[in-house]
């Protein structure tokens, strides 16, 4: 084979990966050129290490580029009916300028995916989610005259900005009033003639704001933000880091707690809400939703599994753990999704699809660990835990303590 | 309180059958029907003033079962014996198919014909238990469920092993394959043809199921051979109409249904009535519609209340119908060389290929270069149709499809209109000179005219994957819906279009369960 040389062009531009507003600021600060990528885009696993960043996050401040996370707009004298059906919370109780976190279902109550919607005017909905989801808001739209869809990713650049002295950071930046911004709030700001906008939404469980401005803009408010954070603390975090905080605040990641149903082959390895223990989100007082039969059956049946916490005896780590119903390994009972050793509780925490007729009962992990490539195996005994591992009084004081 | 028990949308035959037999079971039933008259797709149409047409060509496939239960003889209905078919031939030498009588085709094809109608009547009788029973929900693995298709496969074992592997090789055949496995005459293979694959989006090299909507049809009166009801095409509406008043069913012409009213609370949602265009809005807990499947669901439950997925099913079935109607005012009957009855019905299709070339331009959204066409004369039946002396002439053109590439333009209209009656000239020479008036509708006039989506006559493609426990879709397919107290009974249920009645039938039976 050979290649064409003389052409200019690059032969595998669609195949690149995009970079996001941010990137001249994070190829600088990527000591460790630890790039994964994220719905086609570069993006940071870490900057210099994981376990640093994420105690950036629980300590002072970090910003996480959620650039690459799905953002549309649900505009139009539909919108609120056309969302209402498609997802499981009751959308006409959304007040303008807040935020719900909920998910969506396909007929059979199996869940397509989680996400956030924000209700940005009577008719102006924005909702953001980890994978591209403009086919199914399309199907979703069919029937409905007056919504319009527009997907608006690549034009948004959004920074979530989660720790203890975020809200201090944002003071000093200029966005007056911030400090009495409630969780799941929305507040806009003029910025260089557009609008910012802050939610006071993250995905860390920790205090924490989003940020979100214009493509172009995006340079321009990393700039002042990080002016703006520089006494603070203020620094870069990556997948990993983010990846640690949310499973300590209990908050479920696609591809580890669930598969998006639409993506699945074998129909028993997706999952509905009820079993990701998000029943919370699902409003069965709404006479229609997309898979609210379906739904509505399943609770009746009983759950096959039902996310868990779990605290694990020891410190060895369960990830990929089988659990049973005796130390002995009889009964297998369900298997971990998520697992670290959590710093802020000093616990080996779990998250775990679990067959809930066993949630009373002991519960067994069998841990395959290593020792200097050495595997060994341990039994450890698991408590369940109903709270979020972490759930610090400061990320919801309003308003927030002052630095 | 509600002054009916159901409320049935639409009076085409489905629509009246439901009612009658709901009514008889003691309901209190009333039906809206959007024209002023009944029969739908099926009712007569004055096009000039003095003439008119009954809209459907014969009832060759209306259920005995159905006419039994609704005791229409009583109504005074009864049927003429079984008609020719006759494959028309520029020359005079047409073939004709009556019973198992064929003439003017090849000698062997015409010793071999009985025996190949005995074989497809043979697998007609076996799927008349399947036709007259509500398909299982697919995965409801219940007993009751599961011996209807027990039933149902225990009539094709009983057919013995070789002819059981027989039924099961042809059932899916394209017309081609399975006609000219037995027959050589260029002018019988296109007659024989036509059956499988009149109103669908198929032609003989089709593959997807032609041979089963052929026998549905068998189902019928005389073996699928064609017939008419005595007194003509109307009597068979007024009979159904005389049922349904004689149970006691309430009748509205001109009262176009806008859309149901679905309510919802905690427990979920229910039907409570319709709204009719004028914002008349009426009670019934139970909504049944003969609409054809997308209108139903598209346009009068509205998408917001089903689920997605469904929904997409839904807008996405195939329906977009094939045939068009020309009617022509005669100021006589014409003669044909060659041909002295013209009671039966007529077809231009004289070989396989006619049709199948006439399909190729519609696929590419093109009204047929040289369309295919069936010819009646229902004046000969019903000579009120016309006045004194004067005559009818009603035609199935096929391929006209609803998308067609310019929206009907005027143009595209009167092209068509032009190669259809050259064609007609060209069968039967003179036949231009006759017309007093006439009239061309396309599948989109039949839409806007009889509400069915796409004009489609059969309410749907009975392809296989909208057919049986697949009709109009899963979840939709046992005349009940998503959407409680909302039924199906048209013909975009199982077991399908033509006019059998057996969907009004079957859903009146599930609705009473």
């Amino acid at each position: 084979m050979t290649l064409n040389t003389t052409s200019s062009e690059d032969r595998f531009a669609g195949e690149r990966l995009k970079r996001t507003p941010f990137y001249p600021r994070l190829k600088e600060l990527n000591l460790r050129e630890a790039w994964d990528e994220w719905n086609g885009y570069k993006f940071a696993d870490h900057f210099y290490d994981t376990d640093y960043e994420y105690f950036c996050i629980r300590n002072q401040c970090g910003t996480y580029d959620i650039t690459p996370m799905q953002k549309h707009l649900i505009e139009g004298p539909d919108a609120e009916a056309m969302l209402n059906r498609m997802v499981t919370r009751d959308m006409t109780k959304l007040r303008v300028n807040r935020v719900t976190y909920l998910c969506w279902c396909d007929d059979g109550g199996r869940m397509i995916d989680d996400g956030t919607i924000f209700r940005l005017g009577e008719e102006k909905f924005m909702l953001t989610c980890g994978s591209p989801s403009n086919a199914w808001l399309a199907k979703s739209a069919v029937g409905f005259d007056n919504v319009t869809i527009t997907d608006i990713t690549d034009d948004t650049a959004a920074i979530a900005f989660q720790g203890p002295v975020t809200c201090e950071v944002l003071k000093k930046m200029g966005l007056e009033g911030i400090e009495n911004l409630k969780r799941f709030g929305i507040m806009t700001f003029p910025f260089e003639g557009e609008t910012m906008i802050v939610s006071r939404t993250g995905f860390t469980g920790d205090l924490g704001y989003e940020l979100w401005v214009p493509a172009e803009l995006g340079l321009k408010m990393w700039d002042k933000l990080y002016a703006a954070g520089e006494d603070y603390g203020i620094q870069p975090v990556g997948e990993g880091a983010v990846n640690m905080a949310r499973l300590e605040a209990g908050l479920i990641m696609p591809y580890l707690d669930f598969s998006e149903a639409l993506k699945t082959v074998h129909y028993k390895h997706d999952q509905s809400p009820l079993m990701l223990n998000i029943g919370f989100t699902v409003d069965f007082k709404k006479p229609h939703f997309n898979g609210r039969e379906a739904l509505l059956a399943e609770k009746e049946k009983g759950l096959d599994y039902i996310l868990t916490k779990l605290d694990i005896e020891g410190n060895k780590v369960a990830e990929e753990a089988i659990l049973y119903a005796e130390e002995e390994c009889k009964t297998e009972i369900g298997y971990v999704t998520s697992a670290m050793w959590s710093p802020a509780v000093k616990a080996n925490i779990a998250l775990a699809m679990v067959k809930p007729e066993y949630l009373e009962k002991e519960i067994w992990a069998e841990i395959y660990f290593y020792k200097e490539l050495r595997p060994y195996r341990k039994m450890a005994i698991c408590t369940v835990r109903d709270k979020p591992f972490y759930m610090p009084p400061h990320a919801s004081q309003t308003p927030p303590a002052i630095f | 309180m509600s002054n009916y028990d159901a409320i049935i949308v639409g009076a085409g035959h489905n629509g009246l059958v439901c009612a009658t037999l709901l009514a008889k079971a003691g309901k209190r039933v009333l039906v809206l029907e959007a024209n002023a008259s009944e029969g739908g797709l099926g009712a007569s149409r004055e096009f000039h003033e003095g003439f008119q047409v009954p809209m459907a060509h014969g009832a060759a496939s209306f259920s005995s079962t159905v006419l039994k239960d609704l005791n229409l003889a009583g109504e005074g209905l009864s049927f003429s014996d079984a008609l020719p078919t006759v494959g028309l031939s520029e020359d005079g030498n047409h073939v004709s198919v009556v019973g198992d009588s064929v003439t003017g085709a090849l000698e062997a094809d015409a010793a071999a014909y009985p025996a190949y109608r005995a074989k497809l009547k043979r697998y007609a009788k076996v799927l008349k238990s399947i036709w007259e029973s509500t398909l299982p929900r697919l995965g409801a693995g219940g007993l009751a469920e599961s011996l209807v298709y027990a039933k149902g496969a225990l009539n094709v074992r009983m057919l013995g092993r070789d002819d059981m592997g027989e039924f099961v090789r042809v059932l899916t055949l394209p017309m081609r394959d399975l006609i000219d496995e037995v027959f050589e005459d260029p002018k019988l293979q296109g007659l024989l043809s036509w059956d499988g694959v009149i109103g669908n989006k198929m032609a003989p090299r089709s593959p997807n199921n032609a041979v089963l909507p052929l026998l549905l049809r068998m189902n019928g009166l005389h073996d699928g051979d064609h017939c008419v009801p005595n007194g003509g095409m109307n009597a068979l509406n007024e009979a159904l109409l005389s049922a349904a008043k004689k149970a006691g069913v309430t009748i509205r012409f001109d009262a176009p249904v806008a859309k149901f009213i679905i309510e919802g609370d905690e427990n979920g949602q229910r039907a409570t009535g319709v709204e009719l265009a004028s914002g008349e809005a009426l009670e019934a807990s139970t909504i049944v519609s003969s609409a054809d499947p997308k209108t139903t669901f598209m346009k009068l439950v509205g998408t917001r209340h089903l689920d997605i997925q469904f929904t997409n099913r839904i807008n996405r079935l195939r329906a977009d119908g094939m045939v068009a109607k020309y009617h022509a005012a005669l100021s006589e009957l014409p003669k044909i060389n060659g041909l002295d009855d013209l009671g039966g019905r007529l077809l231009i299709a004289p070989t396989f290929d006619a049709i199948e070339f006439a399909y190729d331009d519609a696929k590419y959204g093109e009204a047929s270069e040289h369309p295919v066409m069936e010819i009646t004369f229902p004046s000969l039946q019903d000579p009120s149709l016309a006045p004194d002396g004067k005559h009818v002439m009603s035609v199935n053109v096929m391929y006209a499809p609803y998308k067609e590439k310019s929206g009907w333009s005027d143009a595209a209209r009167s092209a068509f209109l032009g190669r259809v009656v050259e064609t007609l000239e060209k069968y039967i020479p003179g036949i231009s000179s006759l017309v007093i008036a006439q009239e061309l509708l396309t599948p989109a006039d039949l839409e806007a005219e009889y509400h069915a989506y796409g004009g489609h006559w059969h309410h749907g493609e009975l392809s296989l994957e909208q057919a049986l426990m697949m009709r109009p879709t899963y979840y939709a397919a046992q005349y009940n819906t998503p959407i409680p107290g909302v039924y199906l009974c048209g013909a975009g249920a199982h077991p399908g279009g033509g006019m059998t009645g057996l969907p009004g039938r079957n859903a009146a039976r599930e609705i009473l369960k």
